[in-house]
């Protein structure tokens, strides 16, 4: 046979990142006349290398799909009825800033925007700020926000984004709630490392797929306790003495003097000097001494005193005691949390051999902070990772401290072989921003004065007026939530239609499919989208404006459509200022652009803001005279924005020439220079910063001189968090900020200085009796969101869900495979298919997240199988929790910051009747084809003709 | 009928798979359908795309399933990539009554000659792993090519060189090479993890190999730490001497 054996791939290949889920690799894209012949990961891109993940490879189809939108679209009919006209840009963008000029003339508070899994977050928010709203933020509030929180309050980074396992060291790694898509590509390829190395890899997840299927050693835990376990290997690292007494000593909080004055404003806090200064007690010259310098050998126990006479201890001590608890006990624990004891102790104790007695020296010579040399640094190679399984439960704060804490006494935070940082991380908390928006900070046609988002360390720093009430619509940062630093996009639907804390008059949200699988309570919320007021017969949320690139569910909700483009075609920053995509020894950021030219009437969300903000007049966004200050769109902004002087978008190639890096002056040239390099910058470190950088001397100034952190001062873990005490001393009265007096409770409760476990809040109203089971939720692999669900492959990978069942489980019940049953919770019940397995911890069901699709969607035939047999766990999760006889309804979420817990559902199962119909309820009415889409064929014959001769 | 080389191959191109490093992502899936529709045997269609029952061909599947612990064993979850294994004995091409299918003497590859082939589906009926995929719209038969349009192709960078599955793969549980020569990393690898032909008694002399799930490191440390005093003082006077040593 004569074969063609040496055709070109294509005849263009044009890097860039991909957004086929949110790890962000680098992908090259081969063109051939014009068309994608093939995409394929970038060998040479930090995040992937090389390497592409089934999503990514089907970019191709997310690129030809027939669900993409075409055209701007004004609602015709009634909201919800998908019913719609397309009309021109020149029109969307009048009716648009027609809308968005009154409210910012009026009350700019009336504007909510709020973007999904958006990727440009500094351009978003920086936008809503110009504008002058408090109401902004991105999907974070439902994603991790707990973790995000708790890793910055404790370590200076945080889990996936800001830190990364030394999977070339790690000798015990141990996942702990990993749902199969997060972090895709650099997790597998992580994994891939362990299993060459024949390094121990541990899954704790209630169900044994994806990476569990492949661990040592599976632990298939009760969903919601993960802190108890992680305390219960604390207890046996502290009973058999398995710490690293120098690291805490050195690194962290733990001999920091706590006032010990019980009723008094200062109980619990730190005591300082008049400097602010900690204080400590040395035990050589047997002295109560700040800690602005350093302590060879300070107390971390004992009682001491006070000049003035208060009594101190250090906070080591507290954590000690507590933690040494028989409570803690594997024997106590083992059947609460559904792990043998002996299971327990034996994990604690390979995690101690792997610290301790296989430790990583590394002949790396490095400088401290306070100037003293060492001629070496010492790993303790035992890692961690964590994500959705801690989160989205309302104890993921303190379950993700607790972690942190274990991870602290090992010694195992940024040394070899742990838990490294990312940069721009570790950061101090005083130097991240805080909060911005409470009324004083809100005026007509003015910007705020900060930004929306930031970490409260001081009561002093919420979102609240004299009375306690939120400022936010999302009531973030209120005594509701806190620590809310992501937002709570999850209440503003809710809130928005309840007109609670106040009313709206547009609500503005991109890449969000909230009338679907992004909110808890789905039935509730499509019903409010369309909820009117029975008096005026206006929506109770009068104006909802989205952009997206496809035809989803929420589509149909909105009151006017800005049609987005797809990845491949459009400018994007993958920036340090918001989510980069460093790697622990080396600060990387990324662009997205054009592969290809739209071939619809549609616009890049983010041009489009950049165009509303010159037509609204934003500041930041016009000339002197008036006119458009980024004329070339997104591009442009990215090239000359400037956070401050010398900081903007990206990193890489600054100043007049391009030679500067993370400062200088804007840089025409830039974008060309990252085109050059695969669309990506990335700066190693050099081996003398790249451990202990809390505490490195090279790092802290190199970190200072690229704008990552505001000070070389070295960086205090915090084993102790004052900062939670402070928040429970106002709940206790004191200071000038208190809770109302319906909150104190909660946070009295929740803002314990050191973490503890508590079951998820759900079951305080689903009782154990009534709702026996967890029901929890994953993404496949091979599917991120319900952007895959339209994608001709994908969804012949996964085109419906059932639920998993363990064998057990289903048979108490007499229920058999392939049956269908109805799941209850407190909320509501759902109709859904069975599908009985092993792998799954016996008190839990799970099913595939966002397969399910609404009838129509997704220009998907209204018979496909995500309609007719897919469904959303997503009804049976109530978005509020039972109203309290002395509190308003509480959101469903974590009480310190807002997370939204989604994981804490409690159901009970039981077999449909035969008669009834094997189908999934509850069913809506069809979506009919949105205006511009064109039904597709159902033949695909894509490529064929790139074939040779074809 | 067809026939199969006078003398084996001198190479024996294939695939060596990590059963223990697949976590079951279908990354290679998607990546050999991406590369293959637009390739040699382009295209790979599907129908249905967007309705109900949507299908479509595909060179390489994943296969998930459980297996229940026996006597003293764990269960466990597996994830089984299969595609064509390239037999040695090959009966999907001496079953084939047009002499479309072949097996290449240079490397071993089969592949199949689409102008020759009718589409009878005896081959598929004769491949005892299910390996062969009939394109739904087509109406020929489709398998993997072992990307012969990437491994040879000298338009592609010579890193570049290898079966799009295995370049995708993000655990590196795929592997391509000669299992004809010994010192081939890839021989080298089935050497030292015990690869095995799949079902043997089949007797099709699979060329490409399985790497077995390694025993599980689960030995608990049996010998438990020292008991240590749960009383806070007790810690706290071993802490005193932790911290002066």
């Amino acid at each position: 046979m004569d074969l063609a054996l040496n055709e070109p791939t294509g005849d263009t290949v044009k890097t860039t990142t991909c957004y086929m889920c949110a790890c962000r690799c680098g992908i090259k894209v081969h063109l051939k006349d014009g068309t994608i012949r093939y995409i394929e990961g970038n060998k040479d891109h930090p995040v992937n290398k090389g390497k592409l993940c089934a999503k990514g490879s089907a970019g191709i189809m997310q690129q030809y799909s027939p669900a993409r939108l075409n055209k701007p679209l004004r609602r015709v009919g009634e909201r919800g009825s998908g019913e719609f006209k397309e009309i021109e840009w020149d029109e969307a963008l009048d009716v648009a800033t027609g809308w968005l000029a009154r409210v910012r003339a009026t009350d700019p508070r009336q504007l909510a925007f709020f973007t999904g899994r958006d990727q440009s977050q500094a351009l978003t928010g920086w936008w809503a700020k110009q504008f002058g709203t408090p109401n902004y933020a991105a999907h974070g509030g439902f994603c991790s926000v707990n973790m995000a929180v708790a890793g910055i309050y404790t370590v200076g980074s945080s889990f996936w984004e800001f830190s990364e396992p030394d999977w070339d060291r790690t000798k015990f790694f141990m996942m702990l709630g990993v749902a199969e898509d997060h972090s895709s590509n650099p997790i597998k390829i992580g994994i891939g490392k362990l299993k060459q190395r024949g390094a121990k890899f541990v899954s704790v997840n209630p169900v044994r797929t994806g990476y569990s299927a492949v661990a040592d050693q599976w632990v298939g835990i009760r969903p919601g306790r993960d802190g108890l376990f992680v305390l219960s290997l604390v207890h046996e690292l502290l009973r058999t003495r398995k710490i690293d007494v120098d690291y805490l000593a050195r690194y962290t909080n733990a001999p920091w003097l706590v006032i010990d004055a019980p009723g008094t404003e200062d109980d619990g806090l730190f005591a300082r000097n008049p400097l602010g200064y900690p204080l400590v007690f040395d035990l050589e010259s047997e002295a109560i001494v700040s800690s602005g310098k350093p302590v060879d050998r300070p107390a971390l126990h004992g009682n001491f005193m006070l000049e003035d006479g208060r009594k101190v201890r250090p906070s080591f001590e507290l954590l000690v005691r507590r933690y040494l608890d028989p409570c803690y006990a594997p024997e106590t624990v083992a059947a609460e949390i559904g792990i043998d004891a002996p299971v327990i102790k034996s994990l604690a104790a390979e995690m101690a051999h792997a610290a301790f007695e296989q430790e990583v020296v590394l002949d790396i010579p490095w400088t401290d902070a306070w100037g003293r040399q060492h001629e070496q640094v010492v790993g303790r190679p035992v890692s961690v990772h964590a994500m959705r399984g801690i989160s989205a439960h309302s104890n993921g704060f303190h379950t993700c401290r607790a972690i942190h804490l274990l991870q602290l006494l090992l010694g195992s935070i940024d040394v070899p072989g742990g838990y490294l940082h990312k940069p721009p991380y570790p950061k101090s908390l005083s130097s991240l921003p805080r909060p911005t928006g409470i009324s004083e900070q809100v005026s007509r046609n003015m910007p705020l004065p900060g930004p929306h988002l930031g970490f409260p360390t001081w009561p002093e720093h919420l979102l609240v007026d004299e009375q306690g009430s939120p400022a936010r619509l999302d009531r973030a940062f209120s005594w509701a939530a806190p620590l809310a630093a992501h937002g709570m996009m999850h209440a503003v639907i809710t809130n928005a239609w309840a007109r609670d804390p106040y009313p709206i008059d547009t609500l503005l949200m991109y890449m969000a499919n909230m009338a679907w699988n992004s909110a808890m309570n789905t039935t509730d919320t499509i019903a409010m989208l369309t909820d009117k007021d029975v008096r005026t017969g206006e929506y109770k949320i009068p104006r909802i404006i989205y952009s997206d690139a496809f035809a989803s569910e929420m589509v149909a909700y909105a009151d006017l459509v800005l049609p987005d483009t797809t990845f491949l075609e459009r400018w994007d920053c993958i920036s340090l200022l918001d989510r980069p995509i460093s790697d622990a020894h080396a600060p990387a950021d990324a662009i997205r652009r054009p592969v290809l030219a739209p071939d619809r009437d549609v616009r890049p969300f983010q041009d489009v803001l950049l165009d509303l903000g010159a037509r609204l007049g934003l500041e930041g966004m016009i000339t002197g005279d008036g006119k458009s200050l980024y004329p070339g769109g997104y591009r442009d902004y990215i090239t000359n924005h400037q956070r401050q002087p010398g900081v903007g978008s990206l990193a890489g190639w600054r100043g007049g020439e391009g030679t500067q890096r993370g400062k200088g002056k804007p840089n025409p040239d830039q974008i060309d220079r990252y085109i050059e390099n695969g669309c990506f910058w990335r700066e190693e470190l050099p081996p003398s910063a790249r451990y202990l950088r809390h505490a490195n001397r090279d790092y802290l100034s190199y970190a200072k001189e690229m704008s990552f952190v505001g000070s070389t001062a070295p960086i205090t873990m915090n084993l102790y968090s004052e900062e939670l005490q402070r928040f429970r001393l106002a709940a206790q009265g004191h200071g000038n900020t208190v809770p109302p007096a319906a909150e104190r409770g909660r946070i009295e409760t929740y803002f314990d200085p050191l973490p503890f476990w508590y079951a998820p809040i759900e079951e305080t109203y689903s009782r154990q009796d009534d709702y026996p089971l967890h029901a929890i939720t994953q993404r496949p692999m091979a599917m991120y969101h319900s952007w895959g669900s339209q994608n001709a492959w994908l969804r012949q990978i996964h085109g419906q869900n059932a639920l998993f069942m363990h064998h057990d489980t289903a048979a108490a019940r007499g229920i058999a495979d392939g049956d269908w049953v109805w799941i209850k919770s407190r909320h509501r019940r759902i109709k859904v298919p069975v599908q009985l397995v092993d792998g799954v911890n016996p008190h839990t069901v799970w099913t595939w997240n966002a397969i399910g699709k609404r009838s129509g969607a997704w220009n998907l035939a209204k018979d496909a199988s995500e309609a007719k047999k897919g469904f959303l766990l997503n009804h049976l999760i109530d978005d509020l929790l039972p109203k309290e006889s002395d509190r308003p309804a509480a959101s469903n979420s974590d009480p310190v910051t807002g997370q939204a817990a989604w994981y804490d559902l409690r159901v009970e199962i039981e077999k449909a009747q035969p008669e009834e119909e094997a189908i999934p309820e509850p069913r809506f009415p069809d979506i009919p084809l949105y205006a511009g889409l064109v039904k597709p064929s159902n033949e695909l014959r894509f490529g064929a003709r790139f074939r040779s001769g074809h | 009928m067809t026939s199969l080389p006078n003398t084996p191959p001198e190479k024996r191109l294939g695939l060596v798979i990590d059963l223990d490093a697949c976590v079951g992502c279908h990354a290679c899936a998607v990546a050999c359908k991406e590369w293959n529709t637009g390739g040699i045997v382009a295209p790979l269609s599907d129908k249905n795309p967007y309705q109900a029952e949507q299908t479509g061909a595909w060179l390489n599947r994943i296969h998930g399933f459980e297996a229940a612990a026996g006597e003293g064993e764990i269960g466990r979850t597996a994830y089984f990539p299969k595609s064509c294994l390239h037999c040695e004995d090959a009966p999907c091409v001496t079953v084939c009554p047009t002499g479309a299918s072949y097996k290449r003497p240079e490397d071993g590859i089969v592949l199949v000659n689409e102008d020759a082939c009718m589409g009878c589906g005896l081959c598929a009926w004769a491949c005892p792993y299910g390996a062969r995929e009939m394109d739904p719209l087509e109406g020929v038969m489709k398998k993997c090519t072992l990307c012969v349009d990437r491994i040879y192709n000298e338009t592609l960078d010579p890193a570049d060189r290898e079966p799009a599955c295995v370049a995708a793969c993000p655990t590196s549980a795929r592997h391509f090479g000669d299992l004809a020569d010994p010192q081939s990393a890839v021989s080298k690898m089935v050497a030292a993890r015990s690869g095995y032909d799949l079902m043997p008694e089949q007797a099709c002399r699979p060329t490409n190999k399985y790497l077995p799930v390694r025993k599980k490191q689960l030995e608990r440390m049996t010998e438990q730490l020292a008991a240590g005093d749960t009383t806070a003082e007790g810690f706290f006077s071993w802490l005193d001497r932790a911290l002066s040593s």
